[in-house]
């Protein structure tokens, strides 16, 4: 399919979000701009503190973005009102990374579920919205004899598939996924990760999976970002960015994985060297010069831009570019 | 290639069972399990949460809650004795100065209202009383340097450090009294993965030169694959698989448990749509089933399974715990064509 | 292997799930707990006695000075005595009751109710909407407590209800604080966030989320309070600002009590046993309630 003809279901253009903190201004998301087809998956991978998680909150509006745009299905939602964001809620929709944390302890499960479908008003009863909880539950492969457990009472995985059945009962065409599988095992992961295939394939989803573990992501994804500080270092599809990593940050990231394999056993690990500086008022030039091993003068200097190196396949990085 | 008989192992652990217990109920964390760490090695001890990986280590320095945790029975011999039967204070000499723990959580390891350095000095102090001020000083520079940090930093406190390098100061108080066996429990779990590979490189790096045994205790199969000797691979309290880090990853035969936990990791090189999870859950450990504890998810469940506990079979250095590569499993596999194809 | 979509149970009616069994779950659970029970079947012992007072003691014999009397000890018309006036101990007990329980408790429910939602209020939209609630509150509290409540009695008079609204005035801005500080950790959580994607407003998470996840903090405080707002009752009569002569009221009694103490010790006895009991019954049934309405505790 060709993608120009097609229209985007989100797309961002020159997204920010500072916050305002008592040592400056700290950049958690700076200029990304992101386009999503309806039933793809857009995988967000990063280090803790890259801004990947905030990327997510601010397109669902959970918090208000500094500057940009957002483009949800033809409309421009940045500037949206609480008011007329609540009737959006239905299509957009998020998945936590914490099962224990996202779920009120003092609510039973079918409670959890029907909650959106009450806030809304879908259904004229109570009733009718538990029915509907009842069949969500069945579809996310939860007994239904948990309709009446309180979450403490579930493991892990249990929960987040409450959580994902919560996250459908509005019918919504796009979710965030905030690292929904990293807080579980790794036989539990593999259940919930097949769940969110089948029902994107089932609901034409369109995902935005959100994670550090790179393994998962290339899992799950059509499309990978890579973000660093803040912002997008490299966006590929999935095997293009396994296959031929472009960024010196995306091929420390790759080479840092231990493999369940012994081939790699004998390679040392391949380190980058330092730690993630301050995302608080960068200086210009790349994010990433300190720690790279690449780095040349005019990467201190000067701020790489983001260019379609290869078709598809988008890196900011003047080592890459320069050529 | 070494076995496991004909060796000498640092530390032996023979027939361990823990339980947790309360006025409720009796959680069964550990139920006879048997390994052995040989000298200058690294096992990998490999299980998801909850299947008594952290007991385990616990009860080698018997660190366990005092008032509901119980080791019922079995011995763990370090060097030749039986820490289970050592009074409290040869127990205190040996914690830290012969084996040392990593936790999973460098913050909680370290005290906020002392520098760094302080730290690491007190863990020196603590087992080399005669040393003075200077010495200690010097000593704790030196491990810093070990484990690349800065020596000028030990003025720092822990906040001022990040997670990462938390960790390995936490490694060099681990090490700074050169211990025979350092027990690293998730060391990395915490961790981003590019500070992981910095933080395990130079575990294993440390290791050798040092000449360090370990017991690396993780839920994650790449980090066995990178740093272990050999592995255990855990499930409900039992060892159900045990060889060297080749049987493990690739030989031909392995516990049902095994394949399921490598099905379930989205592999990098090879693009599969959909993963080979386990179905269902670990057993609750307060009411483990009669018979195999993996019984009720196995997909090669037979009828023996779910009444009798298999015994360990061994081919080599490979242990399994599993009916299947016991003789009436084999024959009950051919009767009823649910074996495994061989 | 494709275990996802597979569990089909039989189908079961929804309708199991209504959420009217909540009560009678709580219910359920609350029965468990022996302390709540002895605590409940005290209140509804008080509860009967009081309301019902009219029908086995009259008014007259609470109120009557009958010198020939003055500090008996308890016989067989009078349970627990007379006072120094002569009056029926008994009785001004039950009477007694009447007002000081009535004071206590519709004070403190005024007061929880007030402070909770401002304290709410104050934590969930923060900001401006915070800073203009606690800065007032500044200012409540800065005014020693018993001043502020005599002042209050002074202006408006000793009566039934104006000495609740002054109790309620002396003690909302602990609950304003309390809740508050509860609400700030409550809305980091993830669930909040979670209904504010689902499209809930900031009132629909208060009172769904925040109020109910508080609640074991408000309930406890609250059983406390009750007790302690009959003691700053006595403490406003003995200062001839509670209720006007010859109401009786516990507090009351126990500060005419003092004069007598040594040589008859039942006028301090009783209405001193009065307070203890009535505290102690409330505490054990806020302890139980606080433990029914977390679902962790469920077993």
């Amino acid at each position: 399919m060709n993608k120009e003809e097609r229209i985007p279901l989100l797309e961002t253009r020159d997204l920010k979000k500072y916050f305002k903190t008592g040592a400056g201004m700290l950049h958690a998301v700076d200029s990304i701009n992101i386009k999503l087809y309806e039933g793809e998956t857009i995988g967000v991978v990063g280090e803790s503190g890259c801004g990947k998680s905030t990327l997510g909150r601010t397109i669902l509006k959970l918090i208000e973005p500094t500057s940009g745009d957002i483009i949800f299905n033809g409309q421009n939602i940045s500037k949206l009102g609480t008011r007329a964001m609540r009737q959006l809620r239905t299509e957009m929709q998020i998945i936590f990374q914490d099962p224990y944390s996202s779920l009120d302890p003092r609510k039973s499960v079918i409670e959890i579920i029907s909650e959106y479908m009450m806030i809304h008003r879908i259904y004229r009863t109570r009733r009718e919205a538990y029915n509907r909880a009842a069949e969500l539950m069945e579809l996310v492969g939860l007994a239904r004899r948990y309709a009446d457990v309180y979450p403490h009472e579930l493991d892990g995985g249990r929960r987040q598939r409450i959580g994902v059945a919560r996250a459908l009962s509005l019918n919504p065409k796009f979710i965030v996924c905030d690292e929904p599988v990293s807080a579980l095992d790794v036989s539990i992961q593999a259940q919930i990760l097949n769940l969110l295939m089948d029902l994107q394939e089932e609901l034409n989803l369109a995902y935005m999976f959100v994670t550090h573990d790179l393994s998962v992501v290339k899992h799950i994804s059509d499309n990978i970002m890579v973000m660093y500080l803040g912002t997008c270092v490299e966006f590929a599809s999935s095997d293009a960015l396994f296959e031929k990593p472009l960024h010196p940050y995306t091929q420390a990231l790759l080479a840092a994985i231990p493999e369940p394999t012994l081939e790699s056993r004998n390679h040392p690990f391949k380190l980058i060297k330092g730690e993630v500086s301050s995302p608080i008022d960068p200086k210009p030039g790349c994010r990433f010069a300190r720690r790279c091993e690449h780095c040349m003068a005019r990467c201190t200097e000067e701020t790489p831009e983001y260019i379609e190196t290869l078709p598809g396949h988008f890196v900011a990085c003047h080592m890459v570019n320069g050529k | 290639m070494e076995t496991l008989k004909n060796t000498n192992p640092i530390l032996e652990i023979e027939d361990l069972s823990v339980v947790y217990e309360t006025d409720l109920e009796t959680v069964r964390a550990v139920n006879g399990i048997s390994m052995k760490i040989e000298k200058g090695k690294t096992l990998g001890l490999v299980g998801e949460t909850g299947a008594g990986k952290t007991t385990t280590a616990l009860s080698i320095l018997r660190l366990l809650p005092e008032n509901t945790g119980k080791i019922l029975g079995g011995e763990i011999r370090f060097d030749g004795k039986n820490l289970l039967e050592l009074p409290e204070e040869k127990l205190r000499e040996i914690r830290g100065n012969a084996i040392s723990m990593v936790f999973q959580d460098p913050m909680s390891a370290l005290n906020p209202v002392y520098t760094v350095g302080d730290q690491i000095g007190e863990a020196i102090k603590f087992h080399n009383s005669h040393l003075t001020k200077e010495e200690i000083e010097e000593r704790v520079e030196e491990m810093l340097k070990l484990v690349g940090i800065v020596p000028s930093r030990k003025v720092e406190y822990p906040h001022q450090f990040s997670g990462g390098m938390k960790q390995r100061v936490v490694i060099a108080m681990a090490l700074c009294c050169e211990p025979d066996l350092l027990v690293a429990d998730e060391p990395t779990t915490a961790l981003d993965v590019t500070i992981q590979a910095q933080v395990l490189a130079m575990v294993s790096d440390l290791r050798d030169r040092l000449g360090t045994s370990m017991l690396m205790i993780t839920h994650d199969l790449g980090i066995v694959a990178k740093t272990c000797d050999n592995v255990c691979i855990m499930y409900a309290g039992k060892i159900i698989e045990a060889g060297t880090v080749e049987d493990i990853f690739t030989g031909d035969r392995h516990h049902p448990y095994t394949e399921g936990l490598f099905g379930s990791i989205p592999n990098l090189k090879v693009k599969s749509s959909r993963l080979k999870p386990i179905a269902g859950l670990m057993p609750d450990p307060t009411d483990l089933p009669k018979g195999c504890e993996f019984a009720p998810r196995c997909e090669k469940c037979m009828e023996i399974c779910k009444e009798n506990k298999p015994e360990i079979y061994t081919e080599g250095a490979h242990q399994f715990y599993c009916h299947l590569f016991g003789k009436q499993g084999k024959e009950q596999a051919m009767t009823e064509g649910g074996g495994r194809d061989e | 292997m494709f275990m996802i979509f597979q569990k089909k149970e039989a189908n079961i009616d929804a309708s199991l799930y209504q959420g009217q069994s909540k009560v009678k779950e709580i219910w359920r659970r609350l029965r468990k707990s022996k302390g709540a029970m002895i605590g409940l079947i005290m209140l509804v012992v008080m509860a009967v006695a009081l309301l019902g007072a009219p029908l086995f003691v009259s008014y007259d014999s609470a109120i009557n000075q009958d010198f020939s009397l003055m500090l008996a000890k308890p016989c067989k018309e009078h349970f627990f005595g007379n006072d120094g006036y002569g009056r029926d101990i008994f009785a001004r007990i039950i009477y007694g009751g009447r007002t000081s329980i009535g004071i206590a408790l519709l004070a403190t429910v005024a007061s929880c109710i007030v402070g909770s939602m401002l304290g709410a209020i104050a934590g969930f939209f923060g900001g401006a909407v915070d800073n203009v609630i606690m800065r007032s509150l500044d200012i409540f509290m800065s005014v020693p407590d018993i001043l502020f409540t005599m002042a209050v009695v002074y202006a408006l008079g000793a009566s039934f209800t104006n000495l609740i609204v002054a109790l309620t005035l002396a003690y909302f801005t602990n609950y304003v604080r309390l809740v508050r500080s509860e609400v700030l950790t409550l809305s980091e959580q993830d669930y909040v966030e979670a209904s504010k994607a689902g499209g809930a407003g900031g009132l629909r998470i208060i009172l769904s989320h925040i109020i109910p996840n508080a609640v074991g903090v408000i309930i406890v405080n609250t059983t406390l309070n009750v007790a302690k707002i009959i003691l700053y009752e006595s403490t406003l009569s003995f200062l001839g600002l509670g209720m006007p002569s010859p109401t009786p009221e516990w507090g009351q009694m126990l500060s005419e009590s003092r004069e007598f103490m040594r040589n008859a010790p039942h006028l301090m006895i009783f209405p001193a046993l009065a307070i203890v009991i009535t505290a102690c019954s409330i505490n054990l049934v806020g302890d139980g309630l606080r433990d029914a309405l977390d679902p962790h505790l469920k077993s």
